[in-house]
């Protein structure tokens, strides 16, 4: 059974509220006292999906769900969705404007940086559809 | 190193309502792309940037980066001075180019954060 389970809006576009979803989940899991270098991944993570969620898709949501063993973190939006994911991950590529280059992202290292920071990491995309990213933290050590 | 330290060597000046002179800073990250500084965390990181909008102080949070120098002369907008300052984030502005600032605390004894899991 989850201890927590929470859904967050993700607008797009939206610069001023960016980053105010992962903020707010910081804050909880804090708050539940998870472990510091866990919230420090999933903090991570969880910026870099919802930074993705305000530049490429039409809009979406982060949902978090607190279980005793692990964290689940599900970005979901509803499109445009990715053509070509082996290359999306691909450290450097990156189809973000010059706008959002302005505005100090779209480097092309925010898929790989997710999957580097999470314990397990799924990503399934439908062009016209949209993205599902989900990340999962275990929250007990590894043997 | 300390703050006060850094501070000392880039002639910075405080613009953050309270500035820690005495936080630990072990490494520093120069970067105008947030993105790339996500992807470099690392603890008691200093981050240097020209960059001046509100994303730096949320990257900031989000890293528990406790201390920003704003380089070339830059102001951060009132909206991340006032996150900055909500967060207890020390931020400090320089004359210095990046370039140069970072080849300043580098000499001094700091190193670069390395892309590891967080």
């Amino acid at each position: 059974m989850s201890i927590l389970k929470e859904e967050f809006p993700v607008v797009k576009m939206d610069f001023v509220t960016a980053g105010e979803a992962s903020a707010q989940i910081k804050r909880i899991l804090k708050k539940l006292g998870v472990d510091a270098g866990v919230v420090r991944r999933l903090s991570i993570a969880c910026y870099e999906a919802e930074i993705n969620l305000v530049i490429h898709s039409e809009g979406g949501s982060l949902s978090l769900e607190v279980n005793p063993e692990d964290i689940v973190l599900i970005s979901k939006d509803v499109g445009p969705g990715i053509p070509d994911i082996e290359l999306a991950m691909s450290e450097g590529y990156s189809t973000a404007s010059d706008d959002v280059r302005m505005m100090g992202f779209g480097a092309g290292m925010g898929l790989a940086n997710m999957a580097r920071n999470a314990d397990k990491f799924r990503i399934e995309s439908k062009v016209g559809e949209g993205t599902l990213i989900e990340m999962i933290f275990n929250l007990k050590q590894e043997a | 190193m300390k703050l006060g330290n850094v501070m000392e060597i880039l002639s910075a000046k405080p613009l953050s309502s309270f500035v820690d002179l005495d936080l630990d800073v072990k490494c520093a990250c120069s970067s105008d792309m947030m993105s790339d500084v996500l992807a470099f965390p690392k603890e008691h990181m200093v981050l240097l940037t020209g960059l001046v909008n509100a994303q730096v102080m949320r990257t900031c949070d989000m890293l528990d980066i406790r201390a920003v120098v704003f380089t070339r002369g830059k102001l951060p907008s009132a909206e991340a001075l006032e996150m900055a300052n909500e967060n207890g984030i020390s931020v400090l502005g320089t004359e210095l180019t990046l370039f140069v600032a970072s080849g300043k605390l580098y000499s001094g004894g700091l190193v670069g954060g390395t892309k590891d899991k967080a």
